[in-house]
């Protein structure tokens, strides 16, 4: 749990934070703070932390909690089946947080970040079941060992940028499609083909192994969350995450500054790779075992859904859009097959056992309706609508001249 | 020898196959800037609405029909995707992306509600499931049939580009869509058609893929689109031609990799290809590998020539 209490004094300590928080990355650019502004910029700061230490707090009693909530779980909320779903959805908070680290802080469209969850998963189960590693180990020498290759995948794909944002996306999908075919091949009967790979019970400590200690899946996945919050938050915060940011919103004026942009995108990447990699670990553990679906584009692009959903580059927006989908998903699976939905004529109960139907309906909607995703929905609408209006003003202009000078 | 010539020919059949699906691909993304996502799932619509026309008709007949069924579905589903959800995103490329790769979610699934996850046997027609004798190698018919479709469609789409009112502003849309508009020409009815165009095209590559593979099943259309992807970034965006070429070297490479070095190898084959296009190409602002060998070299002369003349 000493990831846990790193957290917490990170966030507190996470001063720029703040500003770029309390909703959006993409907020106005803040100049020097005077008068008023400033007093609202401390005022800030200190919502900052009150936020995520409420959060916190509510996340570290969810498991002493034997509230029964009726229609929203089917058991007490410390039950196993629950603690296991909470799991779940906090582990995939913090995968699409990572994710969000490339496409709503630095605007990179990857379709390959499953590549690093399967290969977190995949490699750590390996590395214990081959080399007769432990968990701990084997988890540490997968994410070095992954955060190098990422290092060297990254730099390939970002040579494409001169398509412009889509030969990135294409370069990755095209790698992560080349990882899922390998593992689905089954090479010399390492990856389990089809089937995946059950967990080696041996190498992982105790704690993690049966149903009364779901628990500690439950605390796994929070520190998890907690420490990508952590990195993901300081990171978007400090000197390197505002080039990110500017990246995001004019390359070419990054350049223009002196920055290099590729090496400040390379560098994105591989944080978000390894967190990834890390990703994939707690993935392994908690759902104890690993199918060749983790390593599928698809995989990708439910964590692109995820983070649009709650908010792209926003401070909650991953979190909260990683926790609903996860949550809708195991829900509207189990509501797919009750028996309310069953006594509907075909036509309609066999797309609604569909979770991907509705969720993806959801999406598509969203994308219309919300534009900014959850985290920024009915929020401050006045300050959202001077955005839009400021955007709208801004935007294709600046997008045609980017464009115009590339070709 | 015969194994070649087999290979050769099964290659060029699979590149005519990704050709069909690039060429649509690489119409909407040159014109429109959209990178389309929903285009395997047109595929997938397609090839399902086929194969019902095919197994209810039955025959040559019913594969032709099919091939019609197929086309048509493939239009009338890109042009409602197009009215209805990437109309109201122009100059939102990102956007457009999300609501396609919505759509390539929600289609498939909706796809495996109705019809199962299973895959299903496509019905190919007796005068074409059998194999031809080309100097010695057996070479299934089938693949005949989509080298041909997909000249067809490379000539038929080369004639429209080049020879109709319509390619024309498609052509200079593609070229600068600004300019277009400002000459008064209405650009959102070439996006439209463009669209159409598109998934027409995936429709047919639909059928044919049913025809190639010999079964269908939810996912396979998404499966197509990424080696699609591929060839589409092999041969540039903004030239057919080029995506024709592409395609058969992708499916020449996929074909012998398979063969030659170990099975299955033939996607890695691909990926590495790509990977090798991509670092050999030269960009704007960096160096080609063959610029910078030039370079190396070129001191090491400048300097013999001073070092020569005194």
């Amino acid at each position: 749990m000493t990831t846990a209490t790193t957290a917490t004094t990170a966030g507190p300590a996470d001063p720029a934070g703040a500003p770029a928080g309390g909703g959006d990355g993409g907020g106005p650019p803040t100049g020097a703070p005077t008068g008023l502004a400033g007093l609202g910029h401390r005022l800030g700061r200190r919502r900052g932390w009150i936020a995520p230490a409420a959060v916190l707090l509510i996340l570290l009693t969810l498991p002493y909690s034997a509230l029964s909530i009726p229609l929203l779980l089917d058991g007490p909320v410390n039950s196993a089946g629950s603690l296991q779903l909470f799991a779940l959805c906090l582990l995939f908070g913090g995968l699409a947080l990572s994710y969000d680290l490339l496409f709503g802080r630095t605007g990179l469209l990857s379709f390959g970040h499953a590549l690093y969850i399967a290969g977190g998963a995949y490699g750590t189960q390996l590395a214990m079941s081959e080399w007769g590693m432990t968990l701990v180990p084997a988890a540490l020498t997968v994410v070095v060992l992954g955060s190098v290759a990422a290092c060297l995948l990254g730099a390939i794909s970002l040579r494409t940028l001169a398509l412009g944002g889509v030969g990135f996306a294409m370069v990755t999908l095209a790698f992560a499609q080349a990882g899922s075919i390998w593992v689905q091949r089954n090479p010399g009967g390492l990856t389990g083909g089809e089937e995946g790979l059950p967990l080696l019970a041996e190498a992982i400590p105790d704690a993690f192994i049966g149903v009364n200690n779901t628990v500690n899946l439950y605390w796994l996945a929070l520190g998890y969350l907690v420490l990508t919050a952590a990195v993901v938050w300081t990171a978007a915060a400090s000197p390197a995450g505002k080039v990110w940011q500017a990246v995001r919103d004019n390359e070419q004026r990054v350049s223009v500054l002196g920055r290099d942009p590729f090496r400040h995108k390379l560098g994105v990447f591989v944080l978000a790779s390894a967190l990834a990699l890390l990703g994939g670990v707690v993935y392994l553990v908690v759902t104890a075992g690993v199918t060749p679906h983790a390593s599928t584009p698809e995989f990708t692009l439910t964590l692109l859904v995820m983070v649009v959903l709650g908010g792209a580059g926003t401070r909650w927006g991953p979190v909260i859009g990683g926790v609903l989908f996860i949550y809708l998903d195991h829900r509207l699976g189990a509501l797919g097959v009750s028996d309310a939905v069953e006594s509907l004529p075909h036509a309609l109960s066999a797309p609604l056992a569909e979770p991907l139907v509705v969720l993806g309906i959801l999406f598509v909607l969203a994308v219309y309706l919300v534009p900014g995703g959850l985290a920024q929905a009915g929020w401050r609408p006045a300050r959202r609508s001077k955005r839009a209006a400021a955007a709208t003003a801004s935007g294709p202009e600046a997008g045609n001249t980017a464009k115009g000078s590339t070709r | 020898m015969s194994t070649f010539v087999l290979l050769t020919l099964t290659g060029f059949g699979l590149g005519a196959l990704y050709f069909l699906i690039a060429s649509g691909l690489a119409l909407i993304f040159g014109l429109m800037d959209v990178l389309n996502f929903a285009h395997g799932a047109f595929l997938t619509v397609s090839a399902y609405a086929a194969w019902h026309t095919a197994t209810t008709v039955g025959g040559v007949n019913g594969l032709i029909l099919a091939v019609l069924t197929g086309a048509a579905v493939g239009t009338v589903l890109a042009v409602i995707v197009e009215r209805l959800l990437i109309r109201r995103l122009y100059g939102r490329p990102k956007e457009q992306i999300l609501v396609t790769v919505g759509l390539s979610l929600t289609i498939p699934a909706l796809v495996q509600a109705y019809w199962g996850p299973d895959s299903r046997p496509f019905p190919v027609p007796s005068a074409l499931s059998g194999t031809v004798p080309v100097l010695g190698a057996n070479v299934p018919v089938n693949r005949f049939v989509l080298i041909v479709a997909a000249v067809l469609v490379l000539i038929g789409v080369r004639l429209f580009l080049d020879r109709t009112r319509y390619g024309l502003i498609v052509r200079a849309g593609v070229e600068d869509r600004h300019m277009v508009t400002a000459l008064g020409i209405d650009v959102t009815r070439a996006f439209t058609l463009i669209f159409a165009l598109g998934g027409a095209l995936a429709g047919l590559a639909g059928v044919l893929g049913g025809l190639y593979f010999g079964s269908l099943s939810p996912h396979q259309g998404t499966a197509l689109l990424i080696f699609a992807f591929v060839v589409v970034i092999i041969g540039g965006m903004h030239s057919i031609t080029g995506v024709a070429l592409s395609a058969l070297t992708v499916g020449l490479v996929q074909q012998y990799a398979n063969y030659y070095v170990a099975g299955g190898f033939g996607d890695f084959a691909v990926v590495i290809l790509l990977a090798v296009v991509v670092l050999a190409r030269p960009t704007p602002g960096r160096r080609s590998p063959a610029s910078l060998l030039r370079d190396l070299l070129a001191p090491r002369r400048a300097v013999a020539t001073t070092g020569g003349q005194p």
